[in-house]
């Protein structure tokens, strides 16, 4: 057998930091009680204004372009667009109640028809592949530890290698999980999610919680879209590569059983599926049937969540479900 | 002299119907006060607007002399006002300790202080709460507690209970009517909300009666008496006494033996329950909420998996023949009706989005050949029903969702009765009815037992199952802790009985 | 003490009039073009002049109007399909996968049996193959859902992705043309559907199905079931349905349909396979579904409505040089102001002045 696990772990890191943004997203709106399935409208979405950012930002700064900032500008394009896309989702269900597996559906078609729109007409606007220039390129992909820290034999490439968004990545679900565990907004957050009505009558603003919890947390999900295709596809638009991520990403939020510290090591393993065709090459297998392992996997993955009932395992409580103070 | 709280000319209206019409009401430190009314005179809308709930259409609110506004839950905290809501506001995968901390916003978050806080108001009342444990594990009563910790810990002055009694045995009863004595020394004013006139008596020191949404009148509970009181909630003289016959040849026309039943999870729900039922009688059956009741109906009616244990059933003038291994809808056809209440009144026996007729077809949707569904049927006996039973509803097509308790409740008693089944089980049938409506329910029963119907009767008023029911069964933890004559038992014997199987130890709801 | 009040509190309407509720959903229409002439003018186009565009190329010349029906069938069939499931509460959005199938288990016909029997029996032979493999890969989520519980949503949306899969290593395998071509060969005109007025005799198909559809929903037991079983599995139960059979039943009899139109767009369209066979029908049927309230003669309509545009859009990427995915936003804004008009049927809106008269008063 040869082949280096170091590089395969590399690459499944850097392949399921996209699934941690997503997934953590959803995570968080899933705790508050809503079930976002636009998550992925929201990652073509961030994908799309993040690369429109940080080209027009390497057009507009010609050659001294700073690539902090054009990272900066990405994130926040990426994180704006997802807010916005959440947000629609967030006003007909919170406030004009309407059902969400149908809203979240819709907001899909919206964000990945809004994210190829807007891919589409960079493209058109270049005539041709739309690219930064590789400085900036670099700024996204490249490592950012120093290299005396990669240089450790395995360990250096297997943890330290990594460019920037997937410490960005591992900081943002350590402060999830400590935000919903330790802290009163998340216990709040995580009693609108299990009962509106109890919590409610406990003097919590359940609407807030959820309006909150469902922007920033299509603004995270976005973040992954952007990531995808600043550093993966190598900031091209490629509507195909991403199609399917999203969804991946909410299938998670089960497998990771609304825990963000699980998505860290989730992500991982499913990023590792999917490149695993291109990694670890099996011969009697086609690669386009072998592409379809991770789909395969969350499939039954699926199946066996369903089977375990443990108490503390269950979905938020309300999750999907409208909440009206003055229901009767 | 101010009062603890006092509501001025409060009106409150959902769409056409007026839930509280210029209430006026008020309740002084260190009373118990019990807001006697009937199911939908508006009890509870009212106090809702005191927990800030609802937002009320007209009038005003004072707390200790000072107009306030309440608009949220909030407010009412602020205000000191504590409501405990029939149904329990708590979060079940939280810890007590977690729940107390919901909506307190005091500094620094410290879930060890707020535990230290629970544990101190648990000793000085005497609740033995352990605030780290966790609400699904617990038992309805401390749950209960729990509530009122919650309430307590945030310093309410102004106490609400809705229908607190209405999950609790008569010892767990008496247990939290100490703790209420005990808070009113402490010079807290408490509003009981309750139907049962044995609480108002025994527990309260005023008495307000609401009816149609209306405050008929406050008067000392020392001074008056239930039959005045009935008179007051109901608007003219009524009898409360059922006319109960004795059976009419009894024979037995189902008989358990050894009936055995766990969950998909293998925790037993229903163990060893045998009893004969008799045609022309009816069978009470008792017991703490989650018992085993609704599975003893269920695992009759053919809808629960049975692990072992016999059912056997003899119709009028036929050969005993065996349920278990029969598909609900063989179980039905021979005879055998379920009219079962669930607690949102609809979600089992009917379809809320559907008029009658419809729901009429869940009976008889699969008969006659072909693919097509027949209409004619049950619209016939939609027709009997609405125009037998009064059922107040704009057609016969109009969706049932939209119809009043009441009204519900006779849609699928009376068509569980139009079968003209021979052993006719029913569960919380009068659940949510007002006084009349209940009466014209327990007419019905009465009614299909002169007709040597088996009634099987799961009630919740054990007043009712005494009255109505020739004998009673009683259910602790999923077993039959015994079977009394209703005629010569007492209260406080079938109360024991809830309890006493397995220690004492209750069943989780 | 009075402002204290809340700005806006909400209440359950009754019933409100039909023309009223159609004169709302109407108006979430007009808001969603708005919206749309919106996103035109963010994309620098003339908003007036691009709907013109969208219309002229639909609707202004023959071969627009048989693009656009080409367009409505599939839609309209899956939409069909949808429908039973949605009011099961069951949400099958698999169609896609469905579609894709059904497709493949035609073309295997179309390509290998051609030569052994005449034209009439192929075809319904590869219908009835499409319907038989859409329906089984409903029928494996469902049976999962009646069993365990299992989502349904992203088990039906995995089953997409395995199926595209499947055409993707057909097509660039054991199925492939020309070595290397990535393709696989166009049809015997034996396995093509034959023409009426100019589009393939699928149309009137489709139409049949809604007549069918209508009646199956409405009048038949499997369809009072099928209400039953959306309102409430305890009910249900209750009633003596079999609810796992039922369920099953009713997202194979889904898959079927899906398999169909699949058959439908390979043989009557394509006349060929390739993995983007579905190309998103799958989701915009949800669209044309809920849209029209379940109701199969309102899905006529509004598959219409999309497909044109969808074609609209073509022609203006043709035209004005707009990406042909300004559809996909449209049809998305449609469909989310449709979900957000239904508030406005279903809640009353009481504002602050008008209680503060009465407390005033007081």
């Amino acid at each position: 057998m040869n082949f280096n696990l170091a590089g395969l772990i590399k690459a499944a890191v850097l392949n399921g930091t996209p699934l941690l943004f997503g997934t953590s997203g959803e995570i968080l709106t899933e705790k508050s009680g809503n079930l976002n399935l636009g998550v992925e409208g929201l990652m073509f979405m961030g994908g799309a204004f993040g690369l429109a950012g940080a080209f027009w930002y390497d057009q507009a700064a010609g050659g001294n372009a700073s690539g902090i900032v054009a990272v900066l500008i990405a994130l926040l394009c990426a994180f704006a667009a997802g807010c916005f896309g959440s947000l629609i989702f967030s006003f007909l269900t919170i406030s004009l109640r309407a059902n969400q597996n149908v809203t979240g559906l819709a907001l899909t078609i919206f964000g990945t028809g809004i994210g190829q729109f807007v891919g589409e007409q960079l493209r058109l606007k270049v005539g041709g592949n739309i690219s930064i220039s590789n400085a900036l390129k670099g700024s996204f992909a490249n490592p950012v530890l120093p290299q005396s820290l990669q240089d450790i034999p395995f360990f250096g490439q297997v943890l330290f290698s990594y460019n920037g968004f997937v410490y960005l990545g591992i900081a943002m679900a350590i402060v999830m999980s400590i935000f919903l565990n330790r802290t009163r907004r998340g216990l709040y957050l995580k009693a609108v999610g299990e009962s509106p009505s109890t919590a409610d009558a406990a003097g919590i603003n359940v609407t807030k919680y959820k309006y909150l919890a469902t922007v920033i947390g299509g603004g995270i999900s976005a973040i992954g879209g952007m990531v995808y295709t600043m550093t993966i596809a190598g900031t091209v638009w490629n509507h195909t590569a991403l199609s399917g991520e999203g969804w991946v990403a909410v299938a998670l939020v089960i497998f990771c059983l609304w825990k963000p510290l699980n998505a860290l090591w989730g992500s991982v393993l499913f990023g590792g599926l999917m490149i695993m065709y291109l990694r670890v090459p099996i011969a009697f297998l086609p690669s386009q049937i072998y592409k379809v392992l991770p789909y395969i996997v969350t499939a039954i993955v699926l199946i066996i969540v369903s089977l375990r009932q443990k108490r503390e395992d269950q979905p938020p409580a309300s999750l999907g479900l409208p909440y009206f103070r003055e229901e009767r | 002299m101010t009062h603890a709280v006092e509501l001025k000319n409060i009106t409150k209206r959902f769409g056409h119907v007026v839930a509280n019409d210029k209430v006026d009401l008020y309740v002084d430190n260190g009373v118990i006060m019990s807001l006697l009314g009937e199911n939908g005179s508006g009890k509870t809308t009212l106090m809702n607007m005191l927990a800030g709930i609802y937002y009320p259409d007209e009038g005003q609110i004072f707390v200790n002399g000072k107009e306030v506004s309440i608009r949220d839950p909030k407010d009412a905290y602020a205000n000191g006002i504590g409501m405990i809501h029939q149904h329990f506001k708590l979060i079940d995968v939280f810890t007590a300790a977690q729940n107390v901390a919901l909506g307190i916003e005091d500094g620094k978050y410290d879930l060890k202080k707020v535990a230290d806080g629970v544990r101190e108001i648990s000793e000085k009342y005497g609740f033995g709460i352990d605030p780290n444990k966790k609400i699904y594990n617990m038992s309805v009563s401390e749950k209960q507690t729990v509530e009122i910790i919650k309430v307590l810990y945030r310093g309410a002055n102004i106490l609400i209970l809705d229908e607190p009694t209405a999950v609790l045995t008569p010892q767990e009863t008496e247990k939290l009517f100490r703790i209420l004595k005990a808070m009113k020394e402490d010079g807290k004013a408490i509003i009981l909300i309750t139907h049962k006139l044995n609480e108002v008596m025994e527990v309260s020191d005023v008495v307000a009666v609401l009816r149609k949404g209306q405050h008929i009148k406050t008067v000392r509970t020392a001074e008056t008496d239930p039959q005045q009181l009935t008179e007051m909630m109901v608007g003219r003289a009524v009898t409360l006494n059922i006319d109960r016959m004795d059976p009419v040849d009894p024979k037995p026309r189902l008989t358990v033996a050894n009936l055995t039943c766990r969950d998909s999870e293998g925790v037993s729900k229903l163990e060893d329950v045998g009893f004969i039922a008799y045609g022309g009688e009816i069978l009470g059956i008792a017991g703490i909420a989650g018992s085993g009741q609704k599975e003893l109906l269920e695992a009759i009616a053919g809808l629960r998996h049975i692990s072992h244990g016999s059912i056997i059933y003899t119709p009028e003038g036929k050969a005993p023949q065996e349920l278990v291994g029969k598909t609900p809808m063989e179980i039905k056809d021979a005879g055998v009706a379920l009219a079962f209440v669930p607690e949102d009144r609809l979600g089992m026996g009917l379809v809320g989005g559907m008029g009658m007729t419809e729901n009429m077809m869940l009976r008889t949707w699969n008969k006659g050949k072909g693919m097509f569904v027949n209409r004619k049927e049950p619209e016939k006996v939609a027709e009997q029903v609405y125009e037998f039973l009064e059922v107040v509803t704009p057609s016969i097509d109009y969706p049932v969702r939209k119809l009043s308790g009441g009204n519900v409740q006779k849609v699928l008693v009376g068509r569980e009765i139009a079968s003209s089944p021979s052993v006719l089980m029913s569960a919380y049938a009068v659940r949510g009815l007002d006084i009349n409506t209940s009466y014209i329910i327990y007419n019905l029963m009465e009614g299909q037992k002169a007709k040597g119907v088996a009634v099987i009767f799961v009630g919740e008023d054990l007043d009712v199952l005494l009255a109505l029911c020739d004998r009673i069964l009683v259910l602790c933890d999923g077993k039959v802790s015994g079977i009394v004559d209703a005629r010569t038992t007492t209260k406080e014997e079938v109360g024991l009985l809830m309890t006493q199987v397995g220690g004492g130890k209750e069943a989780l709801a | 003490m009075k402002d204290k009040t809340p700005l806006i509190r909400l209440a359950k309407r009754e019933d409100m009039a039909k023309s009223k509720i159609w004169m709302i959903r109407l108006a979430a229409f007009a808001v969603a073009i708005l919206i749309g002439m919106l996103i035109f003018v963010i994309a620098g186009a003339n908003p007036i002049k691009a709907y013109g565009t969208m219309l002229a190329s639909s609707l202004g010349k023959k071969s627009g109007i048989r693009q656009v029906v080409k367009n409505a069938v599939p839609l309209l069939g899956v939409g069909l399909a949808l429908a039973p499931c949605f009011r099961m509460r069951y949400w099958n959005i698999g169609a896609e996968g469905q579609i894709t199938m059904g497709a493949m288990a035609a073309s295997y016909f179309a390509l290998f049996w051609y030569n052994r029997m005449p034209s009439a029996l192929l075809l319904i032979v590869m219908a009835i193959a499409a319907m038989l493999f859409g329906a089984f890969w409903a029928a494996i989520p469902a049976a999962f859902k009646a069993r365990w519980g299992t989502n349904e949503t992203l088990f039906t949306l995995m089953m997409n992705y395995i199926a595209i899969g499947i055409v993707a290593w057909l097509q660039g395998g054991p199925w492939e043309g020309k070595p290397g071509s990535q393709i696989i060969p166009m049809f015997d005109q034996k396995a093509v559907l034959p023409k009426i007025l100019g589009v393939h005799c699928g149309w009137i198909l489709v139409l049949l199905l809604v007549v069918a559809m209508y009646i199956y929903m409405n009048y038949t037991k499997h369809g009072y079931e099928i209400a039953v079983l959306g309102e409430s599995e305890n009910t249900a139960r209750y009633a003596g349905m079999n609810v796992a059979k039922v369920t099953v039943r009713t997202a194979a009899l889904s898959g079927a349909i899906c398999g169909l139109v699949g058959f439908l767009v390979a043989s009557g369209v394509n006349q060929t396979l390739y993995s983007d066979v579905a190309g998103g029908v799958g989701f915009t049927a949800i669209t044309v579904c809920w849209l029209s309230q379940l109701n199969p003669f309102a899905m006529i309509v509004i598959s219409l409505l999309l497909a044109i545009l969808s074609r609209g859009s073509s022609g203006l990427q043709t035209a004005l040089g707009i990406p042909a995915s300004i559809s996909d936003i449209i049809t998305g804004v449609i469909l989310l102001c449709m979900l957000g008009c239904e508030f406005f049927i279903n809640y009353r809106i009481i504002w602050r002045h008008k209680e503060t008269a009465g407390k005033e008063a007081a």
